[in-house]
């Protein structure tokens, strides 16, 4: 791009209808990914199921029913019921909507912060630049499983709370991915140009440097509600789960834990196969995205 | 950069990286609801008990001066006294420690032994269905959350068929725990699976990438067997990025470890954190983290020097 600006050009305009086009390749690109596309069958079959699905299949999921406890799938209860009384389906239904609810909002949340600490530090470099990423190195170095369950030991979060802790919890990779980004980005000419006419330098960040960087982004989220679904899958079986009545899919399968050693086998393996079929669809969403943008991610 | 210049500037950052994990550590002991003493004194003490313990263990004084002694002590090997078990949180860990390490060790051999040559084989076949299907797997076993992998393994191969014990070796001593080998499996494979999906499809890239470079045109040209090109030249060069990985990995194999000590009752570190969440334990709690975080600063920071050593290319800056 010339270094050149015109009275009256925006900078940073080029490059959006660059973008619209690279977005239809992109697009044609992740069709051809025969299990990208599988991946995005299974998150809409989870979300119709989750969302949609009670409509259709009505259970009661907050009262005790004391006389269908631990009963066998059946014509009545097709994956049969829990230690409660509850019909397994309609939970696998109602624990859904909260692990999908949580994880991406959560993996959203975690993308967010990593990407303005990674876009800031990589866009100030120098000493600062270090600094916050000996930071994402100390967060790396402490296993998040092990951060959560001190965190259980000190307190029971809400449903707000818990993505908060989550995202809190699990935002050093996409930080380390922008940060990366936005070292090739910053010294291109539209950057310095701006910074020439004087322009700020949350602007040079907002206006240039995060809209390049989209397509890293938006791969580094898609991993990261991946990852984000499968942590919230522990933080019950962590002690830091959603409060009875209400459900996740690890809250599921922690409640049935004990149950499962007495051949209750339909208590954990409907919500350990959504878990994985949920994780694995949006892992394989993200390596469709990667592959169709041409970026950088992990492997 | 000179090999010299970088390793100490490699160790410097490493070092800094320590010193925040403290800080991180520090802040979370004061963070706690009621404090340290609250903690110690338990629920039920008095506001005048608190303010006494406070001023005798110097609680009262500026943050910066109370971390400083912190900081004293660390270098001391002091990391406290644990609440509930009443022994030094250093001894409970040296004591617990090693058989974590064990875990994770052969948990790690046994990942890499598995996911490097498949990882090859993948990148032979490419895009052909055995490739697929390896691959799939690999995004299936990382999908599956530790302990339900776990579980089914147990109701499997312990309930089902009675193949191997559901509960890990007991013993106190490493020489102990390998007297029960067999009970030893399902831990392992438990905490191996993710790392096969993982590395599997990293030595698969890697492989891919050194397959399609220059010099395996040249040595084919010269008349190299396939065979020959993939083992002399091509495995060594893909294993580079692999052990980078490896290092990274470290905080990983504990989180696993965490999880699968739990589910097989394992008296390892891993244990040790999950009893001490149960009751508070603040002081094992943290100690155990601060050891973490330096095993992860100093697995990554190995890492980083023997790829710099292994890999000419790194060195002149390429990579």
């Amino acid at each position: 791009m010339s270094a050149v600006i015109q009275p009256g050009q925006v900078p940073g305009k080029a490059t959006a209808t660059v973008t619209a086009s690279g977005a239809r390749l992109a697009a044609r690109r992740f069709r051809r990914n025969r299990l990208a596309v599988v991946g995005l069958g299974v998150v809409a079959f989870f979300f119709l199921f989750c969302f949609v699905g009670p409509l259709v299949y009505s259970t009661d999921q907050t009262h005790t029913l004391l006389q269908q406890v631990n009963l066998a799938p059946s014509g009545s209860h097709w994956l049969g019921t829990d230690a409660v009384g509850h019909d397994v389906l309609g939970r696998l239904m109602y624990g859904g909507k909260v692990s999908l609810i949580v994880g991406l909002a959560a993996g959203v949340l975690a993308t967010v912060i990593g990407t303005l600490w990674g876009a800031v530090a990589g866009y100030a470099g120098g000493w600062i630049d270090a600094v916050m990423m000996r930071v994402v190195d100390a967060g790396i170095a402490i296993p998040a499983l092990f951060i959560l369950l001190v965190v259980s030991a000190i307190t029971t979060p809400d449903l707000t709370g818990l993505i908060v802790i989550l995202g809190f919890v699990s935002w050093l990779v996409p930080s380390r991915l922008i940060r990366a980004e936005t070292l090739s980005l910053k010294n291109r000419d539209y950057v310095l140009t701006l910074r020439a006419i004087g322009g700020t330098h949350a602007r040079a960040i907002i206006r240039h440097i995060l809209p390049n960087s989209v397509s890293t982004i938006i791969v580094a989220a898609t991993f990261q509600i991946a990852d984000a679904i499968l942590l919230v899958a522990y933080v019950s079986y962590l002690g830091l789960g959603v409060q009875p009545p209400s459900t996740d899919w690890g809250g599921m399968l922690s409640a049935g834990l004990t149950a499962a050693y007495s051949g209750y086998w339909w208590l954990i393996i409907p919500p350990g196969l959504a878990i994985i079929l949920v994780v694995w669809a949006f892992n394989a969403i993200g390596d469709g995205l990667r592959d169709a943008f041409d970026v950088r991610g992990r492997g | 950069m000179s090999t010299s210049k970088y390793l100490l500037r490699r160790v410097l950052q490493a070092v800094v990286v320590i010193v925040i994990v403290t800080i991180v550590v520090f802040g979370l002991l004061h963070a706690l609801p009621g404090g340290p003493a609250r903690g110690i004194l338990g629920p039920q003490a008095t506001a005048q008990q608190i303010t006494a313990f406070n001023h005798e263990q110097g609680l009262d004084k500026p943050l910066p001066v109370q971390y400083f002694y912190y900081l004293n002590q660390l270098l001391h090997g002091d990391l406290g006294t644990s609440y509930t078990l009443n022994e030094p949180v250093s001894q409970l860990i040296t004591e617990r420690l090693p058989k974590t390490l064990l875990l994770t060790v052969l948990s790690a051999v046994v990942g890499l032994v598995l996911a490097i040559p498949l990882g090859m084989w993948q990148a032979m076949r490419r895009n052909k269905p055995a490739d697929y299907i390896i691959t799939t797997l690999s995004f299936i076993a990382y999908s599956t959350p530790v302990y339900f992998l776990g579980l089914v393994l147990v109701l499997v191969f312990s309930q089902a068929l009675s193949w191997f014990p559901s509960q890990a070796p007991q013993g106190d001593t490493l020489a102990q725990v390998f007297s029960e080998p067999q009970a030893l499996v399902l831990p392992v494979v438990a905490g191996a699976a993710s790392m096969i999906a993982v590395f599997s499809r990293y030595m698969r890239a890697a492989t891919l990438e050194n397959l399609s470079e220059d010099y395996v045109r040249t040595a084919r040209a010269g008349g190299s067997r396939s065979r020959a090109i993939l083992w002399r030249h091509v495995f060594r060069n893909s294993l580079t990025p692999v052990v980078a990985m490896l290092g990274y990995y470290v905080p990983v194999l504990f989180g696993g470890a965490l999880v699968v000590e739990q589910l097989f009752n394992y008296p390892g570190m891993g244990l040790l954190f999950w009893t001490a969440a149960q009751s508070s334990d603040y002081p094992v709690l943290l100690g155990c983290v601060l050891v973490i975080a330096i095993a992860t600063v100093t697995g990554t920071l190995l890492a980083d020097i023997v790829q710099r050593v292994i890999d000419p290319r790194v060195k002149a800056g390429r990579a």
